[in-house]
């Protein structure tokens, strides 16, 4: 059953009451699978069948009951979604600027040697009491609130940290202003330490700002993907044009798009002809010529001509929906190098409280005097430096710039792990036909036996007649052939196909046999007179199909037809690529040796499988595996299917059908062979970004954790002050973000 | 060592054991979930784990009361799902899990954490 989520916006609700009538109605209406209403935002959340129940169906169930409802435009919703990202930011920031200004003033005031600028009244403690005050549970309050139900759950996260420190510099500083004999009882100078507390909240907030923005970043590519799709189309019916919602437009209906406008749905051109534009799906940059019969993707753009076209997909099901889908979940989805971050995250935060401790009593019993002083700076700065956030960020913001760098380029990453493997291939399996090569062979040569009587177009109609009722790869251009000089063909009865050898049928009570070498020998057909002619072909790329035909009399060779496929363009160059990259290419094919030596030949490709038949392309990928190689196999995706499960990356490639989506571990929308050494390169990119982040954040922390707590006292004399570990905590994780944003502009194309 | 320093010592030694008690060894809330179950986010999910059987779906309906940042999106990494949960909304995630086995899900940035307990 089909399945629909959207909202509806309900006024005149006043009480939970309300929410359970509204709910019960429209959970009462047919077609409805679920309703939620939400009392606090006015809305309904509604799952339904679309081909049971329309909008107005479900309007109609909201008035029923008494209140007023209307559809929420999507569009809208993650417009919506903007502002209120921004209006956040822009909260943060004039909290950010406000800590940082009173914490300036504080600072200045109280600086050695800045003082005197100072005006007298902000060296007095109580007005620096104020000041502080403000800052800790103002913008400082936020700390607290994540630290409080946290706490409930036992449970303590980067918040804890920040509010267990700037606590403690705040509560030492207003016991310094309020009871300064305690102070001086301890032998130590009344002085407080509100910049210290102001200072630190000022910079980790800046340091969430400018996270924040940057994290915005990390989603850009699939909000750009949402953004492509068309909101109307023009649809043609009676010879009238109207605009109808892309959500309305059904399969079958036809639609005219204009130069320059959006290819709303999936489809197949009807008349006129055009260039379009597709680099925004498949990553390729020149436009592509369509003709009436060719297949349009929505979300395209349509350059030069106008044209009318039949809609083969509804909006939902179109190949842009599910390239959205598939970033979407491949964007949430875990690397599994993440799993040693995730494991010492859990453990990280009581871990740095306990070390906080630990800090103070060490410098209590062993530092120097004024020993309180000390014990207490430094376990604060043991709390505000450590940075857990680094450590959850490093994975999950490569994996979604990557995924999203991909997608752009018309490379789409099923999941993170296939990112993450992606990156030790060593080896790629090409299939030949369709994937090397155009995969529309063209027959190049026919010959006829001297001594039988069957001659020229014979051999092609008894070929054609055959092949008619086969799905075999070699059928179309045989037929394409016969169409273009109009042979005739016959009835074929008794009709066999024999996988990796051929066909075979009786046509006019003769048998007739159609395939290579293996088919004849079978039938005992003799071709020993005819090895030089075919070796020759097959030396030259071709593939020879022989036919036989059997009467009483016995089994003679009839002739043979050959068939060529174009090799793709940039062929040669994306296997050069590869074999650059340190990767051994694979040709693998159903075809006979020789042919399959000359191609290869052709593209520099030096191993070759050749004589595969369909079901043992799996165990031959498996059986490379077992040489100790990390195996890609490309493929298109839907004959392939098994081989492409079996090895450790499956490359569907230039279909982006969901069968080919759904056995591959990467789609390339492509046909062009570059995206593989492309595809490889954004996992090995990627890959480096993680590494270099995981390296960072660990190293970050476990480098000044340390000296946080004093090691480099002993030696040098230095501690570092809480205000600075707020600034280098701050930078860590922002820097970690803009590290992931860079791959944005890394280059994995035609490099 | 004198009698202050014996104190800060002993008292440090047993606030570092009873972090250690509070935060790590603690017995996590375990729910069963019927078809669908009300999680609450607040810093923290609440239920913690929750048994989810094997092969069926189940809606888990995060419920968010806290506005700090980092909760403002929940990840379920292993069943591919990143939602953004808005303040006071109920967002449904539907999940039909196939393997038994314990599956972490966290706050966007990795720092809270819950877990769903796959059961025959």
């Amino acid at each position: 059953m089909e399945s629909k989520k959207k909202s509806l916006s309900i006024s005149g609700m006043h009480c939970a009451s309300c929410v359970r009538v509204i709910e019960k109605s429209l959970s009462k209406t047919p077609g409805v699978t679920y309703a939620n209403v939400n009392l606090l935002n006015e809305s309904a959340d509604v799952e339904y069948d679309p081909s049971a129940v329309s909008e107005a169906q479900l309007l109609q169930a909201v008035s029923n009951v008494g209140y007023e409802a209307t559809m929420v435009d999507e569009a809208k919703k993650e417009d919506e979604d903007k502002k209120e990202k921004e209006a956040q930011l822009r909260v943060l920031r004039r909290k950010a600027a406000f800590s940082l200004i009173v914490g300036g003033l504080i600072l200045l005031a109280s600086f050695p040697g800045l003082e005197s600028l100072a005006p007298w009244f902000l060296k007095n403690f109580v007005v620096q009491f104020v000041l502080a005050s403000l800052v800790q549970f103002g913008p400082g309050l936020e700390f607290y609130r994540a630290t409080l139900p946290a706490l409930r759950h036992r449970t303590a996260n980067m918040d804890t940290l920040i509010a267990f420190g700037t606590s403690a510099a705040f509560a030492y500083s207003m016991l310094v202003t309020f009871a300064p004999q305690f102070i001086r009882a301890l032998g130590i100078a009344p002085m407080p330490y509100f910049d210290v507390s102001t200072l630190v909240i000022g910079l980790i907030l800046l340091g969430r700002f400018f996270e924040a923005q940057a994290k915005m970043g990390t989603s850009e590519a699939i909000k750009k993907l949402i953004g492509l799709q068309a909101k109307t189309a023009r649809v043609v019916e009676k010879g009238k044009e109207f605009d109808v919602p892309i959500d309305q437009v059904t399969v079958g209906q036809v639609v005219r798009v204009r130069p320059g406008e959006k290819i709303p749905l999936d489809g197949r051109i009807l008349e006129g002809i055009s260039g379009v534009d597709e680099s925004m799906v498949t990553g390729e940059s020149f436009p592509v010529d369509k003709k009436p019969g060719d297949q349009v993707i929505g979300g395209t753009i349509n350059k030069t001509g106008s044209f009318i076209y039949k809609v083969e997909k509804v909006a939902g099901q179109s190949l842009l929906a599910q390239i959205i889908k598939l970033v979407a979940e491949a964007q949430a989805s875990k690397a599994p190098i993440q799993r040693l971050a995730d494991v010492v995250s859990s453990y990280f935060v009581p871990i740095v409280l306990m070390l906080a401790v630990a800090t103070f009593v060490l410098w209590y019993n062993l530092g120097p005097q004024p020993s309180f002083l000390f014990a207490l700076l430094s376990s604060i700065t043991v709390l505000i430096i450590a940075c857990p956030c680094a450590m959850g960020l490093a994975t999950p913001t490569a994996v979604m710039v990557g995924v999203g760098t991909g997608a752009k380029e018309g490379i789409l990453i099923k999941n993170a792990e296939s990112l993450e493997t992606a990156h030790k291939i060593n080896t790629v399996i090409l299939d030949k036909t369709g994937t090397l090569t155009e995969g529309k062979p063209e027959l190049t040569d026919i010959m006829e036996s001297q001594k039988s009587k069957v001659k020229g177009p014979k051999l092609l109609e008894l070929a054609a007649s055959l092949e008619k009722g086969s799905e075999h790869s070699l059928a179309e251009p045989i037929l394409r052939a016969a169409e273009k000089d109009k042979v005739q063909t016959f009835p074929v009865k008794n009709f066999l196909a024999l996988p990796g050898l051929g066909i075979k049928g009786e046509i006019a009570g003769r048998k007739v046999l159609f395939g290579n070498r293996q088919l004849m020998d079978k039938e005992k057909v003799d071709f020993t007179l005819w090895e030089e002619k075919i070796v020759k072909l097959e030396s030259e790329g071709k593939t020879v199909m022989l036919l036989g035909g059997r009467t009483q009399k016995g089994a003679e060779l009839l002739g043979l037809l050959a068939m060529a496929d174009v090799l793709k363009d940039h062929a040669k160059e994306a296997i050069h690529q590869l074999q650059e990259m340190g990767i051994e290419v694979v040709m693998i094919t159903g075809d006979n040796r020789r042919t399959a030596e000359s191609i290869a030949r052709q593209v520099g490709i030096d191993r070759v499988l050749a004589e595969v038949l369909p079901d043992q392309k799996e165990a031959e990928v498996q059986r490379i595996q077992k040489e100790g190689r990390v195996v890609a196999m490309v493929g298109d995706g839907i004959n392939d299917a098994p081989a492409l499960s079996a090895a450790d990356i499956g490359i569907a490639m230039g279909s982006g059908t969901d069968i080919a989506i759904e056995a591959a571990n990467i789609t390339l929308i492509s046909k062009d062979l570059r995206s593989i050494p492309a595809a490889i390169t954004l996992s090995q990119k990627t890959m480096r970004t993680i590494k270099m982040n995981l390296f960072w954040a660990f190293g970050y922390n476990a480098v000044l954790i340390p000296v946080a707590m004093g090691a480099l006292f002993p030696f040098f004399h230095v501690l570092l002050s809480p205000i600075l570990a707020s600034g280098a905590m701050a930078f860590s994780s922002v820097s970690v973000v803009s590290n992931s944003l860079l791959l944005k502009r890394a280059k994995i194309k035609y490099a | 060592m004198t009698a202050d320093k014996i104190f800060v010592s002993l008292g440090g030694l047993f606030t570092m054991g009873f972090i250690a008690w509070f935060f790590l060894f603690k017995n996590e809330e375990e729910i069963r979930a019927e078809n669908s179950i009300d999680i609450t986010v607040d810093g923290g999910y609440s239920p913690e784990a929750v048994f989810v059987p094997r092969g069926k779906t189940t809606k888990l309906n995060f419920f968010r009361k806290d506005s700090t940042d980092c909760l403002d999106e929940v990840v379920l990494g292993d069943f591919k799902i990143r939602r953004k949960l808005p303040l006071n909304q109920k967002v449904t995630v539907e999940i039909t899990p196939q393997k038994t086995g314990e599956y972490d899900y966290s706050c966007a940035m990795n720092m809270y954490h819950g877990k769903i307990i796959v059961r025959d």
